[in-house]
């Protein structure tokens, strides 16, 4: 082993960017960084920080065209990646340096099955034969503790769940016990339970062969349980970089100052006082049960099989308040939002309104009704017509709801929307595309109140933005609700953001209510066992709370 | 597996009896055969004789029975124009169209497979161009002129080539090579296309990752996948020359099926006519029936839903 003092990778001086219509765009502006063997440097930014971009170059996987790095030297093990041959570079790939990916499904050969595609890296870089890879693979998926290895290995990725397959792309990462392991955002997609268990693996991996592991994310919280040292990320420029507990205990840079103060669920508890007056619930939903039968196979003869998406559920919502549904996939809190929207019809159960049940009125009363709970929903790129303007987007409610608005006096409303959701008149006339995430969020809320329902139901509102982003997304819907006493169903995984924005959380599991509390019960003294779970997965960004749960991973400072 | 081929074959069977339907009716739209097959001066007893023989004299829904009945015990009635089965003349036709078809698809797909990735490989390079102008150019030129012209320049003056006829090698080269200029221009296109979107794909990137070759990063991890798209056209365009290479047929002599599906029709040779259409059109939904598997063999996602 050569001497530990001597970094595995040293980059210097990086610079990558892109050809674009409007000429070349510097994604990432002269970045040095060292990568010790035995270390997890994880590298902080939000979306367009060129931390991807960055790694990909590194890698040797960069999109090129019309990518390609303008400087700089990356050397590993005393070699500049960037400037051997071909085949030099290739050799290494995958044998000195690998690299795992966030969205498991599509990084993944969907047409060969996980055994041959672990293989094929022992073909490829050591020659092995079919029968001799084969075995390794099935090796691997043990260690990476996939049950029945030797049989799943014959499966084929759509076959496996998202932390089973992120286990898969470990083992096919870490085949050829390679110096350096690039994770690229390797949780992301994960529920908090799921994401616990692959950190876990990942550092009890890296201490057993003692490589160095770059750990690529958006989120403060992992990069705090997990990292060494810390680099931080903004406009294609390193910001701040450090020891994670220095960084975390005292930010240097506005922009990591920034971002820690973004970070939800440290304020204190919201309290509702229910009052009389809005002691009767404006939504009452009784036993709202919804199962689909599966139904066999194309090519199989397998029995339907029922699985229950939303079992017997009931809540009340109350004027002004915000009931927080958590969960993770497949716990039927998404089921919940679409049955409400009557996107899904439930097998039973009812939703009453003011006395009336949406689930059983005409269809002329349920036109009226729904002016009164509208929704905001996760991907504000898909949920927004791209062939539509902000004007077209923002008064098709009325175009529907005929009576709720003259036609005249449509522009002056929308306007006003467009204020109320810190937008500018100037923005009225454009489209969808010519807006970031965010502000595309807030066109969806302005669209949601444009009928100034009573409740609005946010699926997953914020979980496709930025941190910082998140947290103005937030601020908003706090304020709109506070303005115009608004109730939310505010449905998400991210547990930071229920704490942030609810008066009462509902926890799911599996189409089940296991818990329900005002918020501070639920966070400061959860009773259900899967409740302590989830909130014992989720990373906590804090450096005390930090370091109690770094030493339980056997990590240390 | 075997769920799904006997939902597919009752589908097949429900399209091939609305199919028998139209065609026993529209082919009766064509006017008396009588007046094709009866000297011009026939006389009136003559030609009540003829219809009589032939059934032709019944009410059309008595007819349209009788077809039925015999259908069911494997009956396909005469030709007309042969005097004898119009089974047996229809199987002596299919081998030829078949076998002319097979060889212009293998063809087609190997040659679009290798000229479409290469062309994918390297988008807007020298050989993308070059495929993309002559396939496009390929896919849009007027078959029966091109047959026409090559015969003019093959035959004619350079005499390589029999002008038509089937024989020996030689003669399969030309309506070979017309047949397949159209799909093969075509899949050129379907192949690059599918090709450029699965040489994007994540999966790919992680194959660079692992330092696999750039060889088999095209031809084992990404061919595969831009297969599914190919496929789907490639069978169409299969079915397509199974129906008749009417006009290669006709203009080479080849004694196929579309050739004698147009001499039928011209001398109102119904039985021939609806025969022929019966049996192209089983070899028409085996060839999906083909694909479908094919699909399911090549994607997992498809066997396991």
């Amino acid at each position: 082993m050569s001497d530990p003092k001597v970094p595995v990778l040293s980059v210097r001086d990086l610079a990558v960017a892109f050809h674009t219509g409007s000429g070349e765009f510097d994604a990432v502006k002269s970045i040095s960084f060292d990568l010790h063997r035995g270390e997890t440097l994880a590298i902080l930014g939000e979306s367009g920080s060129g931390k991807s971009v960055s790694s990909s170059a590194i890698m040797g996987i960069l999109d090129s065209p019309p990518g390609f790095i303008r400087g700089g030297t990356a050397y590993l093990d005393g070699e500049n990646l960037f400037e051997m041959s071909q085949t030099a570079r290739r050799n290494l790939m995958g044998d000195k340096i690998a690299m795992i990916f966030q969205d498991t499904l599509a990084h993944l050969n969907p047409v060969y099955s996980i055994g041959w595609q672990i293989s094929e890296c022992f073909k490829v870089h050591r020659g092995f034969s079919t029968k001799e890879a084969w075995g390794r693979a099935v090796d691997l998926l043990e260690k990476v503790q996939m049950p029945n290895a030797a049989t799943r290995a014959h499966d084929y990725p759509h076959q496996f769940s998202g932390g089973q397959r992120q286990r898969i792309m470990i083992a096919m990462a870490l085949a050829l016990e390679p110096e350096i392991l690039i994770a690229d955002e390797p949780t992301t997609a994960l529920d908090v339970t799921v994401q616990a268990q692959i950190l876990n693996l990942l550092i009890a991996l890296r201490n057993e062969s003692n490589m160095g592991l770059i750990l690529i994310t958006h989120d403060l919280g992992v990069a705090a349980e997990i990292a060494d040292r810390l680099i931080v990320m903004n406009q294609g420029e390193i910001v701040e970089q450090g020891l994670v507990h220095e960084v975390f205990a005292k930010p240097k840079h506005p922009y990591t100052q920034r971002l820690m103060n973004a970070i939800p669920g440290r304020g204190p508890y919201r309290d509702l006082v229910v009052s009389d007056e809005i002691a009767k619930p404006i939504l009452e939903v009784r036993d709202l049960t919804k199962h689909y039968a599966v139904s066999s196979g194309l090519f199989s003869n397998s029995t339907n099989s029922i699985v229950k998406a939303c079992d017997g559920v009931s809540f009340d919502l109350h004027k002004g308040e915000t009931l927080g549904i958590v969960g993770e996939s497949g716990s039927g809190k998404t089921t919940v939002a679409n049955m409400l929207l009557k996107l899904v019809e439930p097998n039973s159960g009812t939703a009453t309104l003011d006395g009336e049940d949406i689930f059983s009125v005409t269809k002329d009363r349920l036109l009226l009704l729904r002016r009164r709970f509208q929704a905001v929903f996760q991907d504000p790129f898909a949920s927004l017509n791209p062939t539509m303007n902000v004007f077209d987007i923002i008064s098709e409610p009325w175009r529907i709801h005929k009576d709720v608005m003259a036609k005249d006096r449509y522009r002056q409303r929308v306007l006003e929307l467009l204020d109320a959701v810190g937008m500018v008149a100037d923005h009225i006339d454009r489209y969808p595309h010519e807006f970031s995430g965010g502000q595309r969020q807030r066109i969806a809320i302005a669209r949601a109140l444009a009928l100034q329902p009573e409740i609005i139901i946010c699926d997953e509102a914020v979980s496709a933005l930025d941190v910082s982003i998140q947290a103005q997304i937030i601020k908003l819907l706090g304020e709109l609700r506070d303005e115009f006493g608004l109730s939310y169903l505010f449905i998400a995984h991210d547990l930071p953001v229920v704490r942030e924005l609810s008066d009462r959380v509902i926890v799911m599991k599996a189409g089940n209510i296991v818990e329900q509390g005002t918020v501070q019960q639920i966070f400061e003294a959860p009773k259900n066992p899967y409740t302590i779970d989830l909130l014992a997965a989720n990373p906590i960004p804090d450096p005390a709370q930090m370091m109690a749960r770094r030493t339980a991973r056997g990590i240390g400072i | 597996m075997h769920k799904y081929l006997t939902k597919r074959a009752i589908h097949s069977f429900l399209s091939l009896a609305g199919l028998l339907v139209l065609v026993f009716f529209l082919a009766r739209l064509t006017g008396d055969p009588g007046n094709l097959y009866l000297p011009i001066d026939a006389t009136l007893e003559a030609r009540q004789e003829f219809t009589k023989k032939h059934g032709f004299d019944d009410p059309i829904y008595v007819q349209f029975g009788r077809y039925v009945s015999d259908l069911a015990q494997g009956n396909l009635g005469d030709s007309l124009r042969k005097q004898r089965p119009a089974l047996d003349v229809v199987m002596e036709a299919i081998p030829v169209t078949l076998s002319l078809a097979a060889v212009a698809m293998l063809v087609a797909l190997f040659g679009s497979i290798i000229v479409g990735s290469l062309a994918a490989y390297r988008p807007g390079g020298v050989f993308d161009r070059i495929s993309s102008i002559s396939s496009l150019a390929g896919a849009s030129a007027p078959d029966f002129w091109v047959a026409i012209t090559a015969i003019l320049i093959f035959s004619v003056t350079l005499q390589w080539l029999p002008t038509s006829g089937m024989g020996g090698p030689l003669s399969w080269i030309m309506p070979i090579a017309i047949l397949i200029i159209r799909p093969f221009g075509l899949l050129v296109q379907v192949v690059r296309g599918s090709m450029l979107t699965v040489l994007s794909s994540a999966y790919v990137k992680t194959a660079r990752a692992k330092g696999v070759k750039e060889s088999a990063v095209i031809f084992i991890h990404a061919l595969r996948n831009a297969m599914l798209p190919v496929i789907t056209v490639a069978g169409d365009q299969a079915a397509g020359i199974a129906n008749g290479a009417v006009i290669v047929e006709t203009i080479f002599g080849w004694p196929g099926v579309g050739k004698l599906m147009i001499d039928s029709i011209i001398q109102r040779d119904f039985a021939v006519v609806q025969t022929s259409i019966l049996v192209t059109a089983i070899v028409i939904l085996s060839i999906n029936i083909v694909v479908d598997i094919t699909y399911a063999i090549l994607d997992p996602r498809i066997r396991h839903k």
